[in-house]
C-alpha cells in the first residue's frame, strides 16, 4: 500500500538497527518511553524491540485513550443507556469491551437490552440522531486532543441545526498533562531511582496541538523529546534520534514526523476546541489517579447537548484492584510481567486493570504480541537431526 | 362450460409474495412451498418422495461415514461474491471436505422472517442450488419454520452434511507434529471484508469479493498429490480467521508454530481496508481458503497440487510447527522482528487513534 509500506520496510529497518545499535553507547543504558498507544501498539506489533540493542529499553507509557478512562466513566454512560431506553449510546468501537462495575461492559449492557451502537466518527453519531428524531441519540466521546475536534464540530453542528435530540458525554483528556504527571512522580523526579532518558512524542496528537507544547517538559525536566509517526520506521528513526540527543547531552523537542507536524500545529482545530471545551479542574485517569487541568468538559454555551448537565449524570470513582499495579507501569516503574495479576486473572479476556484493557495498553500488548519471550521457545525441525542450541527467544 | 379444475392449486407468487405464517404451519401453503421452490431447485429422487427424511445408500467398503453441521446466519444476505445460499453449502462442504471427507449429502433447514420477500428466498434457494450442484453434494431432505416479523432477520439456514471418508485418510487438529510445513490455499480476509464494506455504517466503496467456495476439489487435487498420513491437518479458517485456526491446532496438536508474516498472502484491496479500520487480516473470516499442515518431506508436492487448482492458485507455505510446551503461535514480521499471533480476545474492534 503506498505511503505506508514505505514506513514498514524490512530491509530499511535492518539499516537502523545497525546504526542504532552502533551509536548506542554499550557504556550505559537507555529508557525511552513512548507516550502513545498508536506507538505501544507499533513496537509490539511489528517486533521494534527485537531490532533495539539490549540496553535500549522502551517504556509502554499512559497514552492509550481506551486504557485511561476511568470505570466510573463507563458506568455513567451503562447506567443511562439502561435506564433509558429512549437513549441510543454511541461510542468508538474500542471502548465497547472495557469492564466497567458490576460485571459489565457496554457491550454486555447491550446484551441487557441497552441499546449501544458502534460508531466510526462523531459525525455518524450526529447522523444518527438527525435520522431518529424521537430518540435520544448519546455520543460518548473519548480520546486525547486526535479526537477532540471531531467532537467539537458535532456539537457546534448539533447547535446550528438546533438538534435536541443529540448530546454528548465528553472524556476528552490531555497529553501535555499526563506526561507532566510522570515526570512529576516521585520516582522520576526525585528519587531517580526509575531511569527515563526522553520520550517519543505522540504522532496524531501532535498534528493537532503542534511540537510547541512539549517545549517546556524538554526545558524544564531535560528530557529530550522527538515527535514520531505511527509505522514502525518512524519509531526506530525516533529512537536513534533519542539516543544521540542522550549522547551529546542534549535535551530538545525534535519532530521525526514532520510530514504531518508543524510546531504550531492545526490552527483551526485548536480554536474549534477553544471554543467548544474548557478545561476540568481536575479528572480522574486509570492508573494515574486525579490528574489537574488534565481533561476537558463542554462549555456552558452548549450546555443542551452536553449529555452530563442534560441528563443529570453523576460521577462515582471506582478504585481498580489493589493488586493492580497499572499505576506504576504507566510510569515506567514496573513491567507488566511484574505484576501478580498478569496473565493469571488479568487477561484481555478478563482485564482487571487499564493497561490490559486496549491493544495498546502495554500490559495487553505484552500479553498479546511479546510474552512469549517470557519462556525460552525451542524450534525443532523433524525433517533434521535436533539440534539443542537452536534456540529462537 | 365447467371450468373448474379440482386438483388446481394457484402457483406461489413468487415476483410479489412474502413470507407469512401459513408456510410454516404444516398446511398447503407450506407443501407447495416445498414444492415449488425447494424441490423445484434442488430436483432429485431423494426430495421427489416428499417423506420425512432421505433413504441413503451405505458407503463403499472400507469408508467411514463424516458428519457435520453449520449454522448460518449473514447480515446482508447478499454481498458481492455470495449469498446465505451458497455460504451454507460451501459451509458445511468445506467442513466435510477438511474432514478429509467427499462430501455427498446435504440436509437444509430453513428460519424464514414473516414478511421475507419470496422473490429474495427463491434467489436465495436458486443460488443454493447452484452451489450444491458445482460442489457435487444433493440437497436430500429439509424443513422450514417461520418465525414473526422481528424475530428473524430474513432467513437462517442451517445445514447439515454427510461425507465418505476413503480408507488410510485421517486428517485431525491433534495431528500436528513438530517440524509439519504450513501451508494455506490464498489470500487471507476476502470474505470478512467483503461483508464489512456492504454494512451501511462503513461509507467507503470496495471491489473486495468474498471468498466463498467449496473446497472439496481442491482437498481431492491435494490426496491425488501427497500420501494420505502426510496429510496431518486440513483446516478452513472461517470467523476468527487464519490466527484462531492456527492457534486451535496449536493447541490441539501441542505444538507451537513458526510464521513468515511476508509469506502470507493479503491482497492489496483488503491490506487497504483493514489498514483503514484498524484491523489485522490475520483475524479476518474467509470462506474458501484451505489451511493444511503437511509432513515436511511433501510439503514441495502438497503445493505444487494446491497451485495446480484454480482455488490454491496462490497457495503459499507460510511456516511451520515448532515444539513449543506453550504452544504459542509466533510469527516474524516483515519488518524484521517477532511477535506472538494469539487467540483473539472477543471480536475484533477498531482502534480509535
Amino acid at each position: 500500500m503506498k505511503y505506508v509500506d514505505e514506513f514498514r520496510d524490512g530491509t530499511l529497518a535492518a539499516g537502523l538497527a545497525r546504526a542504532i545499535a552502533r551509536e548506542a553507547d554499550s557504556g550505559r543504558d537507555y529508557a525511552f518511553m513512548e507516550f502513545c498507544g498508536g506507538h505501544t501498539h507499533a513496537i509490539s506489533r511489528y517486533g521494534v524491540a527485537d531490532l533495539l540493542p539490549a540496553n535500549v529499553r522502551m517504556i509502554h507509557g499512559p497514552g492509550c485513550p481506551v486504557c485511561v478512562l476511568p470505570i466510573g466513566r463507563v458506568d455513567m454512560a451503562i447506567r443511562l443507556a439502561l435506564a433509558r431506553p429512549e437513549v441510543i449510546l454511541c461510542t468508538y468501537g474500542d471502548c465497547l469491551r472495557v469492564p466497567a462495575s458490576d460485571g459489565l461492559s457496554l457491550l454486555k449492557a447491550k446484551a441487557r437490552g441497552a441499546d449501544v451502537r458502534m460508531v466510526y466518527s462523531a459525525a455518524d453519531a450526529l447522523a444518527l440522531a438527525a435520522r431518529e428524531p424521537a430518540r435520544e441519540v448519546v455520543f460518548f466521546a473519548i480520546g486525547f486532543e486526535t479526537t477532540t475536534p471531531p467532537t467539537a464540530l458535532v456539537l457546534r453542528q448539533a447547535a446550528a441545526q438546533g438538534l435536541a435530540n443529540f448530546s454528548v458525554i465528553c472524556n476528552h483528556v490531555l497529553t501535555p498533562s499526563a506526561i507532566s504527571t510522570i515526570l512529576e512522580s516521585p520516582e522520576v523526579r526525585r528519587l531517580g531511582t526509575v531511569p527515563l532518558d526522553g520520550f517519543i512524542g505522540p504522532a496524531h496528537v501532535s498534528t493537532i496541538i503542534g511540537s510547541q507544547p512539549y517545549a517546556f517538559f524538554a526545558e524544564e525536566y531535560r528530557k529530550p523529546v522527538v515527535i514520531a509517526g505511527f509505522e514502525p520506521l518512524d519509531v526506530m528513526q525516533a529512537i536513534r534520534m533519542l539516543v544521540r540527543q542522550v549522547n551529546e547531552g542534549r535535551a530538545e523537542v525534535e519532530n521525526e514526523f514532520a510530514r504531518a507536524v508543524v510546531p504550531e500545529g492545526n490552527l483551526k482545530a485548536k480554536t474549534l476546541v477553544a471554543e467548544t471545551f474548557e478545561l476540568r479542574r481536575s479528572f480522574e485517569w486509570r492508573g494515574l489517579g486525579l490528574v489537574p487541568y488534565s481533561a476537558l468538559r463542554i462549555r456552558a454555551a452548549f450546555a443542551p447537548w452536553d449529555a452530563e448537565a442534560k441528563f443529570g449524570l453523576d460521577y462515582h470513582p471506582v478504585p481498580d484492584n489493589r493488586a493492580c499495579e497499572c499505576g506504576a507501569i504507566l510510569r515506567g516503574v514496573r513491567k507488566p510481567t511484574d505484576c501478580k495479576l498478569f496473565g493469571t486473572v488479568c487477561t484481555p479476556e478478563t482485564p482487571m486493570g487499564s493497561c490490559m484493557v486496549s491493544s495498546e495498553g502495554a500490559c495487553a500488548a505484552h500479553y498479546n504480541y511479546g510474552r512469549f519471550r517470557d519462556v525460552p521457545v525451542r524450534v525443532v525441525d523433524n525433517s533434521a537431526p535436533p539440534n539443542p542450541d537452536q534456540e529462537t527467544a | 362450460m365447467n371450468t373448474v379444475k379440482p386438483g388446481y392449486v394457484r402457483p406461489l407468487d413468487l415476483r410479489n409474495g412474502r413470507v407469512d405464517l401459513g408456510f410454516g404451519a404444516g398446511g398447503r401453503a407450506m407443501a407447495q412451498l416445498i414444492s415449488e421452490l425447494f424441490a423445484r431447485a434442488f430436483a432429485n429422487d431423494y426430495l421427489a418422495r416428499g417423506d420425512d427424511g432421505a433413504v441413503l445408500p451405505a458407503p463403499a467398503a472400507g469408508e467411514r461415514l463424516v458428519m457435520a453441521t453449520d449454522a448460518h446466519v449473514v447480515s446482508p444476505l447478499f454481498f458481492p461474491g455470495g449469498d446465505i445460499g451458497s455460504l451454507s453449502v460451501h459451509g458445511t462442504v468445506n467442513d466435510l471436505a477438511v474432514m478429509g471427507a467427499r462430501p455427498l449429502y446435504l440436509a437444509a433447514s430453513f428460519i424464514l422472517e414473516e414478511g421475507y420477500a419470496l422473490a429474495e428466498l427463491a434467489r436465495i434457494v436458486d443460488s443454493m442450488a447452484a452451489a450444491a450442484r458445482a460442489a457435487g453434494v444433493v440437497v436430500v431432505t429439509g424443513d422450514t419454520k417461520v418465525v414473526e416479523q422481528g424475530k428473524g432477520d430474513g432467513v437462517f439456514i442451517t445445514t447439515t452434511g454427510v461425507g465418505a471418508l476413503p480408507a488410510g485418510r485421517d486428517p485431525g487438529g491433534a495431528r500436528a507434529r513438530p517440524g509439519d510445513a504450513v501451508l494455506l490455499s490464498g489470500r487471507i480476509g476476502d470474505h470478512g471484508m467483503a461483508i464489512m464494506a456492504q454494512r451501511e455504517s462503513l461509507a467507503f466503496d470496495s471491489e473486495i469479493v468474498s471468498d466463498s467456495a467449496a473446497l472439496n476439489g481442491l482437498v481431492e487435487a491435494l490426496y491425488a498429490a501427497v500420501p494420505a498420513e502426510a496429510v496431518r491437518v486440513l483446516r478452513d479458517p472461517t470467523r476468527g480467521g487464519l490466527a484462531t485456526t492456527l492457534n486451535e491446532i496449536a493447541t490441539q496438536s501441542g505444538v507451537g508454530m513458526e510464521l513468515d508474516e511476508a509469506a502470507i498472502p493479503v491482497s492489496p484491496q483488503v491490506h487497504a481496508a483493514c489498514e483503514l479500520l484498524g484491523l489485522d487480516p490475520l483475524y479476518v473470516a474467509n470462506e474458501g481458503k484451505l489451511v493444511v499442515l503437511c509432513a515436511p518431506e511433501h510439503a514441495e508436492a502438497a503445493l505444487a497440487a494446491l497451485h495446480a487448482h484454480p482455488l490454491g492458485a496462490e497457495a503459499a507455505r507460510i511456516g511451520a510447527a515448532t515444539a513449543d510446551p506453550q504452544h504459542f503461535v509466533q510469527i516474524r514480521t516483515g519488518f524484521g522482528g517477532r511477535r506472538m499471533v494469539d487467540w483473539l480476545a472477543g471480536e475484533q474492534l477498531p482502534r480509535i487513534c
